[in-house]
């Protein structure tokens, strides 16, 4: 990893990557997509509902692993100070609170017909509510500052705090009996789903994480680009 | 260790005593945004007494993320806090100081007005002890993520309002808590059970918040 660190290696190897990822993304989310929405099953109690869970369970699971990957990110800045480290962590808070709020709203449609309530203040809900909120808070924070070092640091202490609220998200329908189902993919002896609806929605899964690493690597790209016109005003403006 | 905590911890004090007002202000703040719901939800003996404990709750939260500037910003702007990170003392020790100073100074006064407003909202009495019990298990936790907050927003822009969006979502469990904690005594329940999640967070965010505002702090004045 530490090789990757170079931003001049970076570039190189992002710019072999990011065709590779926008291009299976594009494929995997076409078949996920037509696959899910036209040919899965519909629910024995829910009907054709259920088909806003391709959506809705990706979004959510990105939503969490956008954040877990800031913290990540976070951490190796704040210990290995790496800049690109800071780089990616801010990159990823966006597309993580576009995945959160994408999860927040299809659920939100999902609710209506299922519970009759467009929102209902039931546990899982609430921390994912959080969770957005965390997320605005991480970009305030890291835009806050007129010094970006300052910024980048502050915001990555942050982000290692908010971090204890991802754990309580993914156990919080299980700790507490609440309206939102319990979790049936990710789960001890293995998923309560039948497959000709799980195939799709893994399908789909994947197909957000290479959007969300296209996307990251894309901007990461744009934010090594912005810092060097950061320098080269600077080296004017000093010279 | 215990000399650098007790030093600070007096010093703090005794700045907050001469200048006065500071904690007052906070109370004041406290009892009027109380006062204020009953003329927004209507004055119904019934409906104050089951938002009261919320009510408390989250005035309280506010009114103590009220005095979260006077933590650093002063020490920040005239430079000793310059000195006081690099002291020999160790920084987490100062931040436990502080807090608790920002705790006796600002949540005390809270904790000791409460059970005023309790009745004025109309809230039975087997809920008066738990509200006490419960606000003072609950707000050293709020004192010790306020700092975290304060400390990360040194030298922002628009800061006091930042750290109200830094904190308030970290102080959603204890706010859960706390509420869920009067709510059962008033009910006859046990109360038990949320007063001892209450503790283990406090445990956790002392064993946390100090580092990471020292980190934070550390970060500001580089």
């Amino acid at each position: 990893m530490q090789k990757f660190a170079n931003p001049t290696r970076f570039l190189k190897l992002s710019k072999v990557l990011v065709p590779w990822c926008a291009g299976l993304t594009a494929v995997l989310s076409v078949v996920g997509l037509v696959w899910g929405l036209a040919f899965a099953p519909p629910d024995y109690q829910q009907g054709e509902t259920v088909r806003i869970m391709y959506v809705h369970v990706p979004s959510a699971w990105m939503g969490m692993f956008a954040y877990m990957f800031m913290a990540a990110a976070s951490a190796v800045a704040l210990i290995w100070k790496h800049p690109l480290a800071d780089l990616a962590a801010r990159a990823a808070a966006p597309i993580g609170a576009a995945f959160t709020l994408i999860c927040l709203v299809s659920g939100s449609l999902w609710g209506k017909p299922m519970w009759g309530a467009w929102w209902v203040w039931d546990a899982r809900l609430t921390s994912m509510l959080v969770l957005f909120f965390l997320y605005l808070g991480y970009m305030a924070l890291a835009n806050a500052f007129d010094d970006v070092t300052r910024g980048n640091r502050a915001a990555a202490i942050l982000c290692l705090i908010g971090a204890v609220n991802v754990p309580i998200i993914k156990f919080s329908v299980d700790w507490w009996n609440t309206l939102h189902q319990p979790a049936s993919v990710v789960k001890m002896g293995g998923p309560a789903i039948d497959p000709s609806i799980l195939w799709p929605l893994l399908l789909m899964g994947v197909a957000f994480q290479l959007y969300f690493a296209t996307v990251v690597l894309l901007r990461m790209e744009s934010g090594i680009a912005a810092a060097k016109v950061r320098a080269l005003g600077l080296l004017e403006a000093g010279g | 260790m215990s000399g650098v905590f007790l030093s600070v911890l007096t010093r703090e004090l005794r700045l907050a005593l001469r200048q006065g007002g500071d904690s007052l202000m906070v109370v004041a703040f406290f009892v009027v945004t109380v006062v204020l719901f009953p003329f927004g939800v209507g004055p119904e003996p019934a409906v104050l007494e089951r938002i009261s404990a919320g009510v408390l709750w989250v005035t309280a939260l506010l009114a103590s993320m009220l005095s979260l500037d006077r933590l650093f910003q002063q020490d920040y702007e005239d430079g000793s806090l310059d000195l006081l990170v690099r002291s020999s003392a160790p920084l987490s020790a100062v931040v436990i100081a502080k807090v608790a100073a920002h705790w006796l100074t600002s949540a005390l006064p809270l904790i000791a007005a409460a059970p005023l407003l309790a009745v004025l909202l109309q809230m039975r009495g087997d809920g008066f002890a738990v509200l006490m019990a419960a606000m003072a298990l609950g707000t050293p936790s709020l004192s010790l993520i306020g700092a975290v907050g304060a400390a990360l927003v040194l030298g922002a822009r628009r800061g006091g309002v930042l750290v109200s969006l830094l904190i308030l979502p970290l102080s959603v469990p204890i706010l859960i808590f706390g509420v869920s904690a009067v709510d059962a005594a008033v009910m006859g329940l046990s109360y038990a059970a949320q007063l001892k999640v209450l503790a283990a967070i406090l445990l956790v965010t002392l064993a946390l918040c100090p580092f990471a505002t020292a980190l934070a702090l550390r970060q500001a004045v580089e």
